[in-house]
């Protein structure tokens, strides 16, 4: 029961086989049970997991089951929420209480969703590991020695355990989808404008797209509709958006007729041997499902890492200048004056990696640096987009690795940060196209697991659903569970 | 040889809707500190600007109204500081492509002439809160009422020569704003304010060095401010300094100016384009319509009441100085059709003077426009005379009753009868025996005499006209 998909626990309460507390408590207490060797949440209120649940039984005795009806899920600590406290993993919103929901966090609530907690991430955001959270280092269940991936490593681990059947998590450079290659599961970026940011905490306004992390494609489509619609409270969200039909894009078995893009520039020296394998040999199943796989070039990827690690601080920069210790969150002891407070205010309360982005950031915008960094950087973001219009001339898709590497070790790369940012490397030009992204399992090396990263022109999620789901269906990574969290005699 | 004085301006204007630039919030003035806030314009994680479509049409109508370019497509900006009244640490602005561009206003000037101010650019943008430091013991308070609150910013070219017409350019497009109905602009409540850049230089020479005058919010201390700023350049200048870049705040109560602070230390605002807005497209049609809907500009106003009611120019730009007066007088127009400069000169003269003692403006004149026309019809009929008229004016100002009921009341008539006339005539000439005997000797000055003694013989009441006509008949005997 625990490692089934969102579709499967849904059907047995709509059997009448469980209840929806039912569901909650065998989650709970896994959470109880492992979240101590996994810091994957970072606040979990069992009563209220208990009240919301009962609440969904209640009221499928009296309607009809909405579309999320009594199933669980984890949040990242990114998104704002009335109940409880909503931190951003960092020092600085010490003792902040949302006074709102994010949109996206109505919307989970109105579909009849159960919340059952906020999960670990990188301070802000920050980070690919999820080591710069100040709850802690979050790990990755296939080996508790490595980092699950970041920055919404605690939704991916929690997945990736069974702790919850799905979170949600944010994706600015590969915030969802690298987390959940790193940890075997399936994870799905929206386009740009899809899902409305409004009440989710702000790294790169420019950049930031919410999204599903999950065990299936399908539950990835089922929790992508619960999310999308236009919000008239955030100025980016797409009114006219083309709808999908998000259930109906995962029926697909094979790929006939579909042109794959297999770019050059994401099949490189210096990758893992293992990881390049695998991807290849998922791309020799996509060709046996009747796939076409045409080789193609990216020719300004090499140039998306120094773009986007321009625009993100530099957005940053600015996001983050609220937090300056005079309306909420931390304020330093007995300051001198008011420059004080506000330099030893955000020095107690932010960490290094913060703290390096916000001057990485306000150095690129500054005068004089402002052509050379921050222009430039947007120059080369219209390069990265004509790039991939051009591909989408040729093929319907784009298939990636997600991630250069595997999951590895905790503190590997924390004294190195451009090692660091490089880990990002196949997936922040999707960010800076806009387009959406979808991170699936596909093998595994030395233990770990391997994603498969499909690229769809902006809109067209319809066709990462269908490549993905019928690759799903002729392979059985998604099913794998780490050893460690199994469950002998699953006693629901 | 002289020196000669360059003057531009930048006008802050709160534009008068209901709501903030970016959030649901209201902008009323003057209510309980933070009571007119929300996470939006408290700057709390996540939220996100949705920009007021009608703040945008009022910057829209601004433009047009000073003949400018209005950009089909502009940008929003951050400008990014800290300080405890700007809630998210910066100000949404716009800094590279505003939405009007390319304006002029024609100003009066002493010599007669207009003269044509530049109007480089209007941009939009928000307020931020209000800092309170006085008398807190040590503590400092923050009112976010005003975070958020819409502006335009109205930058002039650097076209003006001197104090005075800095003042004359204000004062036109404060009329103007006034007008258009884009903005109180009430200067106390902060709703127009001004910064100035000031320089001299020979003439003939590059422009001298800017000095920036900041919050100036009465039309006197920018005249004062502006004064000093000039005398205290050249005075330096000639003494052999020389000006240096700098913000200067100037104190209308010791009536000098300090440095707030150099060029040296002048902030890095770190520009960026804001990524939660898009790009604002506003759509030709949009512009076309708001052109087709704006109302008859002051100096158009100024024209029409020249030529249609034949009006002095002086009496038309009094009579046109708000939307409110000149629509007042035209509806006393209509209702006393018979005579529009009557109107005008018991408007402009009678009833705005004794409003002005009262502190009312026209919009809150116990008299309304109506009333006004009954007394004045009363005097086109020769009921009461003009001197009379203003005494029944006076009195409507404290009743609410009609011009005919007091006239009625008091018995303020006028005597038209001949008869009537000619006997009061008689009782004053037989009251006045020599004053008639030097009359008739040929000292016909005493004519006012006689017209003096009879009208007050007769109370005020008696027909001027007919007084003098008939004076002029029964004195010669």
């Amino acid at each position: 029961m625990p490692f089934s998909t969102l579709s499967d626990i849904q059907s047995r309460l709509n059997g009448g086989e469980i209840t929806a507390v039912e569901v909650a408590q065998l989650y709970l207490d896994r959470i109880e049970a492992h979240n101590e060797s996994l810091n994957a949440f970072v606040y979990m209120d069992r009563a209220h997991v208990i009240a919301q649940a009962e609440a969904s039984d209640a009221y499928r005795a009296q309607h009809e089951p909405r579309l999320l009806e009594g199933l669980p899920i984890a949040v990242k600590d990114i998104f704002c929420t009335q109940d409880g406290p909503t931190r951003c993993c960092s020092s600085i919103l010490e003792g902040f209480d949302a006074p709102y929901d994010a949109h996206v966090i109505t919307r989970l609530k109105e579909a009849g969703a159960v919340l059952v907690g906020k999960t670990n991430m990188d301070e802000f955001a920050m980070g690919s590991s999820t080591e710069t959270s100040a709850f802690g280092v979050c790990r990755n269940p296939w080996d508790v020695s490595r980092i699950p991936g970041g920055s919404s490593g605690g939704s991916a681990s929690a997945v990736a355990a069974a702790l919850t059947p799905a979170a949600l998590g944010t994706d600015t450079g590969g915030s969802i989808r690298q987390p959940a290659s790193l940890c075997g599961i399936t994870g799905l970026k929206p386009t740009y404008g899809r899902v409305s940011r409004r009440g989710i905490i702000a790294f790169a306004s420019s950049l930031d797209q919410a999204g599903p992390m999950t065990r299936s494609v399908r539950d990835a489509a089922m929790l992508t509709e619960a999310m999308v619609g236009h919000d008239a409270g955030d100025a980016t969200s797409v009114a006219d958006a083309p709808i999908v039909s998000w259930l109906a894009a995962c029926d697909k078995t094979d790929m006939k007729g579909l042109k794959i893009g297999k770019p050059k520039e994401y099949f490189v020296d210096g990758m893992d041997a293992g990881v390049r394998a695998e991807v290849e040999a998922a791309l020799k199943q996509c060709e046996a499902l009747g796939a076409e796989i045409v080789d193609i070039s990216l020719p300004h990827t090499e140039y998306a890492v120094a773009a986007y690690y321009v625009i993100a601080p530099s957005e940053a920069s600015a996001n983050l200048s609220r937090y300056d210790g005079v309306r909420f969150g931390h304020r330093c002891d007995a300051p001198d004056d008011l420059l004080d407070m506000y330099t030893r205010s955000r020095d107690e309360g932010f960490g290094t990696e913060v703290k390096r982005r916000i001057l990485t950031g306000a150095y690129a915008l500054s005068s004089g640096y402002y052509d050379a960094y921050y222009l430039k950087a947007q120059k080369v973001r219209t390069l990265i987009q004509q790039d991939f219009m051009q591909a989408f001339e040729q093929v319907d898709i784009i298939a990636t690795p997600t991630s250069p590497v595997t999951a590895f070790q905790v503190g590997e790369k924390t004294d190195d940060p451009l090692t660091m940012y490089l880990s990002d490397i196949f997936t922040l030009a999707v960010n800076l196209a806009g387009l959406p992204g979808l991170s699936q399992p596909c093998g595994m090396t030395a233990g770990l697991p391997v994603g498969l990263q499909w690229i769809a022109p902006a809109w067209r999620e319809d066709l990462l659903l269908n490549a993905a789901s019928a690759y799903e269906s002729a392979t059985a990574w998604s099913d794998l569970a780490p050893e460690a969290f199994a469950v002998k005699g699953d006693k629901v | 040889m002289s020196w000669e004085v360059v003057i531009g301006l930048e006008v802050h204007t709160q534009i008068n809707t209901a709501t903030k630039a970016f959030c649901g919030c209201s902008t009323a003035f003057g209510s309980e500190p933070n009571s007119q806030t929300c996470p939006v314009c408290l700057g709390m994680p996540g939220q996100l600007p949705v920009l007021n479509g009608l703040a945008v049409d009022k910057s829209i109508l601004t433009g047009l109204a000073i003949n400018a370019d209005i950009n089909l497509e502009s940008k929003f900006d951050r400008k990014n500081y800290f300080y405890p009244d700007l809630p998210k640490g910066y100000q949404i602005t716009q800094f590279t492509v505003p939405l009007v561009e390319n304006g002029y206003l024609d100003i009066p000037t002493k010599s007669g002439e207009e003269k044509r101010i530049g109007i480089t650019r209007i941009h939009m943008e928000e307020d931020a809160g209000k800092s309170m430091h006085e008398g807190l013991d040590g503590v400092s308070h923050i009112d976010l009422n005003r975070s958020g609150v819409p502006l335009m910013e109205i930058v002039s070219e650097p076209d003006m020569r001197s104090a005075d017409e800095a003042i004359a350019y204000l004062k036109q497009l404060h009329q103007l704003i006034l007008f258009l109905d884009v903005s109180g602009a009430n200067m106390e409540m902060g709703q127009f304010r001004c910064d100035a850049n000031v320089s001299v230089h020979r003439p003939g020479t590059p422009f001298g060095t800017r000095a920036e005058l900041k919050n100036l919010n009465s039309f006197r201390f920018i005249k004062q401010a502006i004064e000093y700023e000039v005398n205290r350049q050249i005075e330096l200048i000639e003494d052999g300094g020389e000006v240096v870049q700098e913000t200067r705040l100037y104190d209308s109560v010791l009536g000098e100016s300090r440095s707030m602070r150099s060029k040296e230390e002048a902030h890095d605002y770190r520009y960026f384009p804001e990524p939660d807005l898009p790009p604002l497209r506003v759509y030709q049609q949009q512009v076309d319509t708001i052109r087709a809907g704006m109302p008859e500009l002051p100096g158009q106003l100024r024209r029409r009441f020249e030529t249609e009611y034949g009006l002095s120019p002086y009496d038309a730009d009094v009579l046109t100085q708000t939307r409110a007066l000149a629509g007042w007088y035209e509806a006393l127009v209509a209702a006393h059709a018979s005579d529009p400069k009557r109107c005008a000169n018991w408007l402009a003269n009678e009833l705005l003077g004794r409003l002005k003692e009262l502190g009312k403006d026209i919009e809150a004149s116990p008299v309304s426009a109506h009333r006004l026309a009954g007394l004045l019809d009363r005097i086109a009929d020769s009921t009461i005379s003009g001197k009379i008229a203003k005494d029944v004016l006076d009195a409507m100002l404290e009743c609410s009753d009609d011009a005919d009921a007091i006239i009625e009341a008091k018995g303020l008539k006028q005597v038209s009868d001949s008869g009537a006339i000619d006997a009061i005539i008689e009782s004053v000439m037989a009251a006045n025996p020599d004053q008639l005997a030097g009359y008739r000797a040929g000292k016909d000055k005493l004519m006012g005499f006689f017209v003096g003694q009879v009208m007050k013989a007769s109370r005020g009441q008696a027909n001027p006209g007919m007084v003098n006509a008939r004076l002029g008949v029964l004195l010669k005997g």
